[in-house]
């Protein structure tokens, strides 16, 4: 369990990282928080020539709230997004979803950005992404590039991150008005990736009928898989939607696989089950109550 | 008494050390040592083509890199089959370094040495091996069918066949009271594998001296006397020049009691060859591939039995997973198939084991070993008398209970040490009664009820079990107390984390009057004793814990002989209390006892003022005999050993609650219970910790645990991402109850503690889910995915 041979680079201004990266090509990575790339690394799962360190790249660790939404930047950890009363007031989603993160000491390495490049289909991050329509700003030496949650997750462990980029941040977008959000999992135990989760968005219109209504699912399918159930719940107060044909129509959605942890079926079913208590809570959050 | 320590919740002292990081564990050693690393099987079934070993002779650092062909004599045996057994018909055990067949993934083909382990990884990653694939066996069942060999020469896959009967009271086999009794059922078992999973894998670290053609070897081990025999064996090496330590280990478990590794010989060897310094540190996904796992069994049962729910006949089939070989014989099954019976009296009993050969880690004995097992077919059994006669599950285990004046009771069975199943003491009536007063187990429909009335779905779950501890052959002791008054205490077995430091010194600070603060203890170091076993199946507390106690009692006996000379007094009238030997009643007539310690040893040299008195012509000592008196010693120090007749019976019973989501099928323990009997408490806090411990393994096998090997036997979950061991957030808070049955069977009345806590977890815990869910439990562990496919099953 040692990683074998690689170049190591610490580049100390972003410039110098990017003609690193460049000069790297598909040979090179970005280490981040590392809470992913080195086990990778030293289970010999990945063989990168060229390892490219930002760590020591300053002003790429900034957590930009507003009214319109949340930039995170590359090197913001999971615990200072966590922790910070400025993102949760912007987009409340950000601080539910990373508590079911790992643990703390991970939180405390690993980053926002890092876990969205890394794109594993069972990760929070990219959910939440997806969820909010947010987007991921890659640079290069020759530029920058804003791309879509939409676009962004290709494939299990895949990204639009192309050779020579690095993911200089990414944007959470806020929510209108008398909207709310959640996220449920179930996972084996505590802090370790979901066997199935469900981040849920919740817009009301004025009678508090729900207007809009969405989940994205973790761990069923290749990318987080977004359901618009906006037509199954809308426009009704929540306590008079069919919560089963939600459920049914999030299971109808999803393409799970069986594994060690779980069958397809329970995955299947959970996902159900985690949609309705994560709308829910994302309809008592519109409201403005606790759930 | 400030040196009545026996008993008292004394903190553990080795603590401060392994908490603050000052342990110094096999890889904190030998930082200038070259690093050995090896190729392993990538295959569960293979014949070795060819070894090209071309690509890695470039990598800048590389030392030596060795195969089969390269050991000599010995070294190039099998390793050792360490526990025969006549009914292990077809033992087979593996080369250090694979010859011509890999026989499981991660078996070692290749040793590689170099200048750091980065460098070895390197070299292994570049050295092809060709492989011409064999058929694998994956699984008892298939195992049993026979059709593809593990091993050629062993037909239908059986190393061993075992059965072992006890008749009824009136002379009827098992079959024949089955038939003729009132009731009976007829059910299969599953239980998953597991390993024992110590947080520091293993790892041996070797100096060769070549000037004195000697050898010291470092083993994260549980035995470092027999490691330190293996090694002079295979090496060929005169015994006194091998020396053996076992620094501080983080956890064994089992895993390390299984000796000679091949690494534990190998790097030794490559150290010699190499006349350097070597080191091996084991990672974890060599831990998972080729250490050892445990637990795996299939079992049929049926049993018959009357309308209190009396068992009167039981028949149990085993089917063991061995793996790929039996280096530590059959002791795992064995133990399931006597220790099943528990507190509990069958009437007719048979019991039937086949250990199967799989293309998998080999088996060896895990904390519990094969308890755990055993405890789940006897306690699901009478959870399923219960409910078929809609009994109470307590009244029921009540109902089969050995009293307690039918002790010593004999089971009629061998157990694991050649020696007859004997219990020595026990009251399981009332450690029933204690347990269902902890848990509330009479009010528990109400609960049961409330929650239901919320929507909420909750269980309560049983089980009871007895462990045969403390087995044989021996402990010694050794106790020395110098002219400074302290006292040097070492014992040959090792420790692992357990407290031996803390229970030691308590016992040798109780038995001298000493204060504990003088007394140091030294384990598992073979220049301090040479003498040992090694530490498991409960054993180091009652081995080593009375032979240390006999090695005080000499010391003693020969302290207050030599201090009522000083203090013309008799012996009879002396006591110690706080290291001064004095005249009973009289506190002022006195002489410490290191003043003792001086005199027992007579001198020639002074070399401090102390001395002076213990010098020629210091003293008044008579010239009509020899400073050393016949049959005396020089030094104020005694060595005993204990071995014992036969095993000392500990027993405990525990009780859960649990909650079952309606929706998502989750599994929470709410409330974990246990009572607990070993005897003689030398220190309840340390019983409580090993308990505690123990549960949280319980609730891994229970809830967590499994090695999931695919057709191909490739283990799917080889690392601590998929293998789910239990956090501190999913074990819960264990509420204890001490009971205390001394043993009659050693001085000192106590009986083990180590593995208790594992034992009956998996017993309980499908207990109290079959409560919470109606729905029969019979496989563990059991996921919230598996509870989820049992309710679609309904
Ligand atoms: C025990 C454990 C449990 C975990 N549990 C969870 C969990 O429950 N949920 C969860 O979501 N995650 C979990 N993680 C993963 C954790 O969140 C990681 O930190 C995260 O996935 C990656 O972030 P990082 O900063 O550590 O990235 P790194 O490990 O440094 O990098 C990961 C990958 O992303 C690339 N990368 C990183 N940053 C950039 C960038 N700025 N530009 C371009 N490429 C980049 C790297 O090249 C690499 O390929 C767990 C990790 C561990 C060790």
């Amino acid at each position: 369990m040692k990683p074998p041979p690689f170049h190591y680079h610490g580049p100390v201004t972003l410039g110098e990282a990017l003609d690193v990266l460049a000069e790297a090509g598909p040979g090179g990575k970005v280490l981040a928080g590392g809470q992913s790339l080195i086990p990778l690394l030293n289970m010999r799962l990945a063989a990168p020539s060229h390892i490219v360190d930002v760590n020591r790249v300053p002003g790429l660790d900034g957590i930009e709230a507003g009214p319109s939404g949340v930039r995170v930047g590359a090197l913001a950890r999971h615990a200072a997004v966590e922790r910070s009363p400025e993102a949760a007031a912007a987009q409340p989603l950000l601080r539910q979803a990373l508590r079911l993160v790992a643990h703390p000491v991970i939180r405390n390495r690993g980053t926002v950005v890092g876990s969205l490049v890394h794109a594993d289909p069972s990760a929070e991050m990219p959910a939440v992404l997806a969820l909010l329509g947010g987007s991921v700003r890659l640079a290069s030496r020759t530029g920058e590039r804003e791309v879509p949650a939409a676009e962004f997750f290709t494939g299990p462990m895949e990204s639009a991150l192309r050779p020579g980029e690095l993911a200089v941040s990414a944007f959470f977008p806020a929510l209108p008005a008398r909207s709310g959000t959640a996220f449920h999992e179930v996972a084996r135990r505590h802090g370790d990736y979901a066997v199935a989760g469900v981040a849920a968005a919740v817009a009301l219109d004025e009678d508090f009928r729900i207007a809009a209504a969405r989940v994205a699912c973790v761990s069923v399918g290749p990318v987080p898989v977004v359901v618009d159930v906006t037509g199954e719940c809308g426009p009704r107060p929540a306590a008079s939607v069919d919560w089963e044909a939600v459920a049914h129509a999030v299971r109808d959605r999803i393409e799970p696989e069986g594994d060690i942890h779980a069958t397809a079926d329970y995955r299947r079913h959970l996902t159900g089950v985690l949609a309705v208590r994560a709308l829910l809570d994302a309809a008592c959050a519109a409201r403005g109550e606790e759930s | 008494m400030t040196t009545k320590l026996f008993g008292e919740p004394v903190r553990r002292r080795e603590d401060a050390r392994l908490i603050t990081g000052q342990g110094r564990y096999l890889d904190d050693l030998g930082a200038g040592a070259l690093a050995a690393a090896f190729v392993r099987s990538p295959h569960a079934h293979a014949r070795i083509v060819d070894i090209d070993v071309s690509a890695a002779l470039d990598v800048e650092g590389l030392v030596a890199i060795y195969t089969w062909e390269d050991l000599p004599g010995a070294l190039a045996e099998p390793l050792p089959l360490l526990i025969p057994h006549p009914a292990l018909t077809h033992g087979r055990t593996a080369y250090p370094l694979a010859r011509e067949i890999v026989r499981h993934v991660g078996e070692p083909v290749v040793m590689v040495v170099a200048r750091d382990r980065y460098l070895a990884e390197d070299a292994c990653a570049l050295i092809r091996v060709d492989y011409e694939i064999l058929k694998p066996v994956v699984g008892v069942e298939e195992a049993v069918r026979g059709v593809h060999l593990v091993h050629e020469d062993v037909p239908g896959n059986v190393g061993a066949h075992l059965v072992q009967e006890v008749p009824g009271p009136a002379g009827q086999t098992a079959w024949e009271a089955i038939d003729a009794a009132p009731h009976r059922l007829e059910f299969r078992l599953d239980v998953e594998r597991s390993a024992s999973m110590p947080l520091e894998g293993k790892g041996v670290y070797a100096r060769w001296d070549a000037d004195d053609e000697s050898l010291r070897v470092y083993s994260s081990t549980q035995t470092s006397t027999s490691v330190r025999m293996a090694i002079a064996a295979k090496l060929g090496l005169p015994l006194p020049k091998v020396e053996v330590i076992a620094p501080d280990v983080g956890g064994g478990f089992g895993v390390k009691i299984m000796h000679p590794w091949p690494e534990e010989v190998l790097v030794p060897w490559a150290a010699r060859q190499l006349n350097h310094e070597v080191k091996w540190t084991e990672d974890r996904r060599e831990h998972f591939v080729s250490s050892s796992h445990e637990r795996g069994q299939v079992q049929h049962v049926r049993v018959g039995f009357d309308d209190d729910g009396r068992v009167l006949g039981l028949e149990v089939e085993i089917l063991h997973d061995h793996g790929a070989y039996t280096p530590y014989g059959i002791i795992v099954p064995i133990i399931t198939s006597t220790q099943l019976l528990g507190p509990y009296k069958v009437g007719a009993y048979r019991v039937e084991f086949s250990s199967v050969y799989t293309n998998t880690v080999q088996v060896t004995p895990y904390r519990g070993a094969g308890r755990p097992q055993g405890v789940f077919c006897m306690e699901r059994t009478m959870d399923k008398i219960a409910a078929y006669l809609g009994k109470d599950r307590t009244e029921v285990r009540a109902a089969n209970f050995i009293q307690p004046d039918e002790f010593p009771y004999d089971q009629g069975l061998t157990f694991q040490d050649g020696r007859p199943l004997i219990y020595d003491s026990g009251d399981y009536p009332e450690a029933l009664r204690m347990l269902k007063e902890l848990i509330g187990w009479d009010s528990f429909p109400e609960e049961k009820a409330r929650a239901a009335a919320e929507g909420r779905r909750i269980g309560i779950g049983v089980g009871c079990y007895v462990e045969g501890t403390g087995v044989g052959p021996y402990e010694g002791g050794h106790v020395q107390i110098t002219s400074d008054g302290r006292v040097h205490v070492s014992t040959g077995l090792t420790s692992q984390g357990q407290g031996h430091e803390t229970v030691f010194a308590q016992i040798a600070a109780t038995e001298l009057g000493v204060p504990i603060e003088k007394v140091s203890v030294v384990t598992g170091d073979t220049r301090r004793f040479g003498y040992a076993v090694g530490t498991f199946a409960s054993r180091a507390a009652v081995m080593s814990g009375n032979a240390i106690a006999l090695a005080c009692r000499k010391v003693r006996e020969k302290a207050l002989r030599i201090a009522a000379e000083a203090l013309e007094a008799d012996p009879r009238d002396l006591e110690i209390t706080d290291g001064m030997v004095h005249v009973s009643g009289v506190p002022s007539a006195s002489i410490p006892l290191a003043t003792v310690a001086v005199l027992s040893n007579p001198l020639r040299y002074a070399f401090d003022e102390e001395a002076r008195r213990a010098t020629q012509f210091a003293g008044p000592a008579s010239d009509d005999r020899p400073p050393v008196a016949e049959g005396e010693e020089p030094g104020l120090e005694g060595r005993d050993y204990y071995s014992p007749i036969r095993s000392t019976f500990a027993a405990g019973m525990h009780a859960a609650i649990v909650e079952t989501d309606p929706d998502t099928a989750e599994i929470k323990i709410l409330r974990y219970a246990v009572v607990h009997d070993c005897g003689r408490l030398i220190n309840p806090m340390i019983v409580e910790g090993q308990i505690h411990g123990g549960v949280a393994q319980g609730v891994g096998g229970a809830l967590y645990e499994k090695m999931v090997y695919d057709e191909h036997g490739q283990l799917l979950n080889a690392s601590f991402m998929d293998f789910l061991m239990p956090y501190a957030t999913e074990v819960p808070r264990v509420e204890t109850a001490h009971l205390e049955t001394p043993s009659p069977l050693n001085p000192l009345g106590i009986k083990g503690a180590g593995e208790a806590g594992v034992i009956p977890v998996s017993a309980v815990v499908a207990s109290a889910i079959e409560d919470a869910e109606g729905i029969p439990i019979d496989r563990m562990p059991i996921s919230p995915s598996d509870l989820h496919a049992l309710r679609q099953a309904r």
